[in-house]
This record gives C-alpha cells, sequence and structure tokens, in this order.
C-alpha cells in the first residue's frame, strides 16, 4: 500500500536530517545544514497533509459507521524473547495521529523556517538543526508507534532531544540545570509510565495498543473483579493511574511541572517546538490514545479531572505574577495543557447516570490541542522576535514596540485573542467544547475552567500591554528577514481560523456516531469573562502608571505566594536536599563506600597480603625449583605406594 | 647360566639415579648439571631394559623405549646446550647461581 511507504517517509525524512547533520554538519555542509533540514521537513510536512487529507476526506478510509478507520498499516516483529512474547514495531493510524502528524510536522516545519533567520551565525548552527531533526523524528514516532513499548522507547528519545535542545547554550550554568532539572523530573515521571506497561501488559497479555485496548475492554468486568486489587484499587486503575503519572510528567501538570518554566532556558524557536506545541502535549495524546481503557475507571478519570483542573488554575494564577516574558508563556502553556487533560477526564460520567456523549471530552482535548498548537507557536515564535529586538526577557524593559515590529504585533494579539477565546479565533471553538463537556460532567471543574479562561485573557492581555503598549511608541518599523516574518504569517492564518475545522465531524472516539453540541448560549458566560479579563488588563497597563504596583500590594499575601510559584521548588528543594540527601543519600554513600567497596578492597588486600608471604618461594635459583619437583614427585611415590592402596 | 639377579641390576640404576639428582641439585656448572641429568636419564634405561629382560623375555617394548629416550636425551642435550651458550653469551658465565634474574 502507497500510504506505508508515504507515512515512512514522513517518520524518516527528519531522521536523514539528523544523521546527515550529526555526521557531516561541522565539517562539510556548515552553510547549508539549516535550508536541508529545512528542506527535508518541508518535504515531510507536504507529505503529512496529503497523508491526513486522504485520511480524512478521501474515500480509502471511510469505516462502515461512517467515521474513519482505525488500522495499523505496517507492522513488524523487533525482538522476539520467545514465542509468545515479542516487541514489534508498526505503525498506527487513527485520526488521532494523523492529526497528531500534521501537527508536528507543521510546527516543526514553521521552527526550522523561522530558525534560519533566529539562530543565523550561531556556532552550533548545524548540530541546532541536527537536534531538532532528531526531536522530530522522535515525535512522529512517538504518535505512530502501535505498540506501547515503541511509544515508550520514543517517549524517552523525546525526552533526550529536549535535554539536548534546552542545553543548547550549554556555557551557560542555567541552562545546564534547566537541562538537568527537565531530564530528571521527566525521567522519575517515566518510571511510571514504564511500571504502569508493565502491569497493563501482564494483565492483557500483549503490547500492543490495539489488542491491549481490546483485551482489557472486551471483557472489563471479569478483567477488573480479577484484577487483584492492591491497597482497595483494582490493579489495572494502578496500571493506569501509573502511566497517566508519565504522561503528567511530560505534559507539566500540576506536581510535576517544575521543569517546564526553567526549559525556557533553551533557544526561543525550541520552547515554541518543544514546549508549546509537540512535547508537552505527548501525555496528552498518550491518555487520548488510551482513553478507551481509562473510561473504564472511574476513579482514575477523577483523578485526571482534578490534576488537569488544579494544573490549569494554578498555572493561570502563576502567569498573572511573573515578568519574563517566556516563562508566562510556559506557564500558560501549562494552563492550556491542563484544560487539554481535565476535558480528557469528562470522558465519562459517573456511572449511575446516563452517558451523555462520551466523545465530547476527547474531541474537544484534540481539538484546543489542535489550535493550541498554533497560537502557542505563533506566541513563543513573536516572543523571539522582541527579545531579539530588546535583548532581554523582562517586561519592564520591553514596552511601545508597536510601532518598531508591526507584524509581531498583529501576530501577537490574534495569538492572544485566539488563546483568550474570542470569537471567531480558533482558541474560542476548542475553549468552548472543552467547557461544555466540562459543564456536562462536573459543575465544580466548569467554574475553575470559566475562571481560568477569564484570567488567561487578562494574563495574555496584560503580557500584550505591556509589551506593545505601556510606553509611548516610538522608532521606525525594525527590517525583518522574510526566513522570519513568513512563518509567523502562515501561523496567524492558522490561528484566526483553524477553529472553523469541522473538528467535531472528523474526529470521535471509537467510531461513535458524534451529535454536533452547537455553540450558542453557552457560549456567552466564557467570551464575557475573557472580556472581562482583557478589560482588566487594560486598565492596569494600557498606559505607564502605578495601578499594577497597588493592585499587587493590595493583594500582597497572595501576589508574593503566586510570584514565587506557590513555593513548589523549594518543597522539591527541600525533600531532595534535607530529606533524600541526608537520609537516603547518606546512607547509601556509607553503605558503597564502607560495605561495597570494602568488600572489594579486602579482597585485594588479603590476596596481596598472602602473595607477599609465600613470594620469597620464586627464588630465581633452577636447582631450588629442582628440589621442589624431586620433593614433590617423592611424596607422590609415598602417597601412591603406601597411603591410597 | 647362573644369572645376574634382578634385584643387583635395579641397585645399580637406583645409586645412578641418586647419584645423579645428587649432582643436579649441587654442582653450580650448568654443564656438570646437564650431564647429571643423562645419568639420571640412563638409569631410567637401564630399567626399562632390565624389566624388559627379566619379566616378559619375548617382548620388545622396553627394549624400544629406552631407545627412545636415547634419541629424545640427545635431542634435549642440544637444546640445553643452545640455552646454555645463549646464558652465556649473556651473563658470562656458566655458573647456575649467576642467572637468577627470573624471581618475584
Amino acid at each position: 500500500m502507497p500510504t506505508t511507504a508515504y507515512i515512512l517517509l514522513v517518520l524518516l525524512l527528519p531522521l536523514t536530517g539528523f544523521v546527515l547533520l550529526g555526521l557531516f554538519g561541522k565539517r562539510y555542509l556548515r552553510r547549508l545544514s539549516g535550508v536541508i533540514a529545512t528542506t527535508l521537513l518541508l518535504g515531510s510536512t507536504l507529505l503529512a497533509l496529503g497523508i491526513a487529507y486522504n485520511y480524512f476526506f478521501g474515500p480509502d478510509y471511510k469505516s462502515p459507521a461512517g467515521g474513519r478507520l482505525i488500522e495499523t498499516v505496517f507492522k513488524t516483529t523487533w525482538l522476539a524473547f520467545g514465542p509468545h512474547l515479542s516487541i514489534d514495531t508498526g505503525i498506527f493510524i487513527d485520526p488521532i495521529s494523523m492529526m497528531m502528524i500534521v501537527v508536528v510536522t507543521f510546527i516543526s516545519f514553521m521552527v526550522h523556517l523561522f530558525s534560519l533567520g533566529y539562530m543565523k551565525g550561531e556556532d552550533r548552527f548545524s548540530t541546532y538543526y541536527a537536534f531538532l531533526g532528531l526531536f522530530t523524528f522522535s515525535m512522529l514516532g512517538l504518535v505512530l508507534s502501535s505498540n506501547i513499548f515503541g511509544i515508550y522507547v520514543f517517549w524517552e528519545l523525546v525526552g533526550c532531544s529536549s535535554f539536548l535542545l534546552i542545553g543548547f547554550y550549554f556555557d551557560r550554568p542555567t541552562a545546564v540545570a534547566a537541562a538537568k532539572k527537565a531530564f530528571i523530573v521527566t525521567r522519575f515521571a517515566d518510571l511510571g509510565f514504564l511500571i504502569g506497561i508493565l502491569i497493563l501488559s501482564s494483565r492483557a497479555h500483549t503490547l500492543d495498543v490495539n489488542q491491549l485496548i481490546e483485551t482489557l475492554t472486551s471483557d472489563s468486568l471479569n478483567n477488573f473483579a480479577k484484577s487483584p486489587a492492591f491497597l482497595g484499587f483494582p490493579l489495572i486503575s494502578w496500571g493506569l493511574t501509573l502511566v497517566f503519572i508519565g504522561g503528567a510528567g511530560k505534559s507539566a501538570l500540576f506536581p510535576l511541572h517544575i521543569w517546564l518554566p526553567d526549559a525556557m532556558e533553551g533557544p526561543t524557536p525550541v520552547s515554541a517546538l518543544i514546549h508549546a506545541a509537540t512535547m508537552v502535549v505527548a501525555g496528552v495524546y498518550l491518555v487520548a490514545r488510551l482513553h478507551l481503557l481509562y473510561a473504564l475507571t472511574y476513579d482514575v478519570l477523577q483523578i485526571i479531572l482534578y490534576v488537569g483542573a488544579i494544573s490549569a488554575f494554578l498555572a493561570a494564577i502563576i502567569a498573572c505574577t511573573q515578568t519574563d516574558i517566556k516563562r508566562v508563556l510556559a506557564y500558560s502553556t501549562m494552563s492550556q495543557i491542563g484544560y487539554m487533560m481535565f476535558a480528557l477526564g469528562t470522558f465519562r460520567l459517573p456511572p449511575p447516570e446516563p452517558v451523555f456523549n462520551p466523545s465530547l471530552g476527547l474531541t474537544a482535548s484534540m481539538f484546543h490541542l489542535f489550535t493550541h498548537a498554533f497560537f502557542k507557536a505563533l506566541l513563543f515564535l513573536c516572543a523571539g522576535v522582541i527579545i531579539h529586538l530588546v535583548h532581554s526577557n523582562e517586561l519592564k524593559d520591553m514596552g511601545g514596540l508597536r510601532k518598531r515590529i508591526p507584524l509581531a504585533h498583529i501576530c501577537f494579539l490574534i495569538a492572544c485573542l485566539a488563546i483568550s477565546g474570542i470569537p471567531p479565533f480558533s482558541g474560542f471553538f476548542s475553549k468552548e467544547e472543552i467547557l461544555t463537556a466540562a459543564w456536562r460532567a462536573d459543575k465544580f471543574i466548569y467554574a475553575i475552567g470559566l475562571f481560568t479562561s477569564g484570567l488567561t485573557a487578562y494574563y495574555m492581555f496584560r503580557l500584550y500591554f505591556a509589551v506593545f503598549w505601556n510606553k509611548p511608541a516610538s522608532g521606525h518599523p525594525h527590517k525583518q528577514p522574510l526566513v522570519e516574518s513568513i512563518p509567523l504569517a502562515i501561523l496567524a492564518l492558522g490561528a484566526a481560523f483553524a477553529g472553523f475545522i469541522p473538528f467535531s465531524r472528523l474526529f470521535t472516539s471509537a467510531d461513535l456516531p458524534f451529535k454536533s453540541e452547537g455553540i450558542g448560549t453557552n457560549a456567552i458566560p466564557p467570551v464575557l469573562i475573557a472580556f472581562t479579563g482583557i478589560g482588566i488588563a487594560a486598565w492596569l497597563y494600557l498606559r505607564q502608571s502605578s495601578r499594577p504596583q497597588k493592585a499587587a500590594t493590595a493583594l500582597r499575601s497572595l501576589y508574593t505566594f503566586a510570584y514565587h510559584k506557590f513555593y513548589v521548588d523549594e518543597i522539591y528543594l527541600f525533600v531532595t536536599k534535607k530529606i533524600i540527601f541526608n537520609w537516603i543519600g547518606r546512607p547509601a554513600a556509607w553503605i558503597d563506600r564502607n560495605i561495597v567497596d570494602g568488600i572489594m578492597n579486602g579482597l585485594a588486600a588479603t590476596t596481596a597480603r598472602i602473595s607477599a608471604t609465600i613470594k620469597g618461594t620464586q627464588s630465581g635459583r633452577v636447582q631450588d625449583y629442582a628440589w621442589f619437583f624431586f620433593i614433590g614427585i617423592a611424596g607422590l611415590a609415598v602417597l601412591f605406594i603406601y597411603i591410597v592402596t | 647360566m647362573t644369572s645376574i639377579p634382578l634385584s643387583h641390576i635395579l641397585i645399580i640404576s637406583t645409586a645412578l639415579f641418586f647419584i645423579g639428582m645428587y649432582g643436579l641439585l649441587t654442582r653450580r656448572n650448568m654443564i656438570t648439571m646437564l650431564m647429571s641429568v643423562e645419568l639420571i636419564l640412563n638409569s631410567v634405561n637401564i630399567n626399562f631394559v632390565a624389566f624388559n629382560k627379566y619379566l616378559y623375555p619375548e617382548k620388545l617394548e622396553g627394549v624400544f623405549f629406552s631407545l627412545f629416550i636415547i634419541a629424545i636425551a640427545a635431542a634435549e642435550a642440544a637444546v640445553a646446550i643452545a640455552i646454555i651458550i645463549n646464558l652465556y653469551r649473556n651473563i658470562r658465565s656458566v655458573d647456575v647461581e649467576a642467572a637468577n634474574e627470573m624471581k618475584f
């Protein structure tokens, strides 16, 4: 089937870029490296768009129920451990993976293009593009893998390449620390993911995602009843919770979010690619991929619901107080990911109530993922332009920039309107669906979501006014290279109009027919609260005044609390430095130094002592040896003649 | 014919063996030590021939074995003398005590 070959090509083109630039980039392709990588990615993007168009609109993949076929198009055994246990690789196509390859390749291509201008003259230009290729490859592999172990392998590759990209400026200690932090925190979460995989596959006896879902859902009641309980919770629920923890680590959800703001130490286009549009949605993608399993377990869904809502809310509050433009954007990412996550948590109502429209939460979440990729990448790329202009990340160094970078100004405004959920920009439609799903599932979560959407509008427009207004506009337009302007313009178009894609008709769970949730009066409260947020932001930041200062003083305790990110970092530091280092690290070091090393050193010392004692027998005199030989033979003779017989 | 009893011959060969052993362990000159080794080998030859003659007169294995030993002794003497000559070139001596480098 030709589609398989095309999908493989989509996957392998970025890898080709990585290998080519990684091997020859520094010496031979220095000048060309950016162009080569961008061209390869262009090919990959066009192919992905074609495949996805064919999948969603073509006749080949229509399922009998009117939805889209879900199938594994390519499968091969990779590691065979035995007749019944093997790890396969394969390519899996369903609406989620088709949408994800479009998002990943498209955003990655935009970032490649933008970086041609942004990273120009950088010392490790070709290395940068090699890493981008590796990252794109691993992300594509992650979304296309048909085997959960394959997903895990690519998941780690994504973590590894993000480590490389965050620590790209490895001569800055902060970047090194941020890279290490991101790596360790996500690794810690991945441990949960791995254990979760093992639990699930040991129950289902397969590692293939499709079969896993089929086996566990087909006789689910049976399976859950039989499934042994651990701490009063069925084993499968534990497995799913652990997998969710893995996803929460990658997606920077509440207790594991601490790496995301620090990861802003990487180059800005990298932040756009990894920490806005692709890598952080890996967790959402994972939960969405396994949503049929999560639908079985009400408890785990509640965890997802609340973790998502808490992340959305806390991150929005923190974002209101930060003064570093990239950190504000990072927290807004975390908040939006929280939205996607709790939308997935609404997948099913509590058991006694009738299931309303199970697929609404999933569709909403994926829709928001799609639109978020556009406006968040746009925001980060604009931030890159701004940072290059003022050479600072701090809001106080900016202001009145609207005349100097008019294009970035317009784009930033569009993205802010989109993320705030103002119609008719893309974010409005997706956020609307999420809030509808939340309303149906849990009124409390809906209230949090609604309030958070007001906060979102406030902090985004705080950023917008502080950067582009606040001070009187001055200066003439800054000349911007074309390779930087084009991605901004394309992404702005996407952020403005992506909402009109009839997402809900293309995208349902397990081929369920979709009942449209029309946008009606339910759209009024979110839009009103968003306008309120914008109004407050304008009142505080449109002109330079002492109002922000006064507001901060009035809410002093809350402000300080939020400014220090609710002291989560300090709690982690306390736990690691004071508790883990003192009570686990030190005893372990003592055991290592005294017992493990002690045994080894003791063995060596004993051997040395024995050999020192007996080495005198090796005198170097031939006749002594002849004596030993003679005595030995005589002894043997005596032994055999008189004693043994 | 009154033949010489086997025990006499064995006493001779044992005496020869221990004379050789004594020479090997006490002489300092490597050539002399080599000669002592020849004595030991010859005492074994005597044993082989004597046992062949007295116990299995109809067979010839013992005689052939001693022929082999003579051949090997010749080869061994050639090798040993080559070693001794090389040692002499290096340390200007054939005293076995002088060659005591190979030790701990």
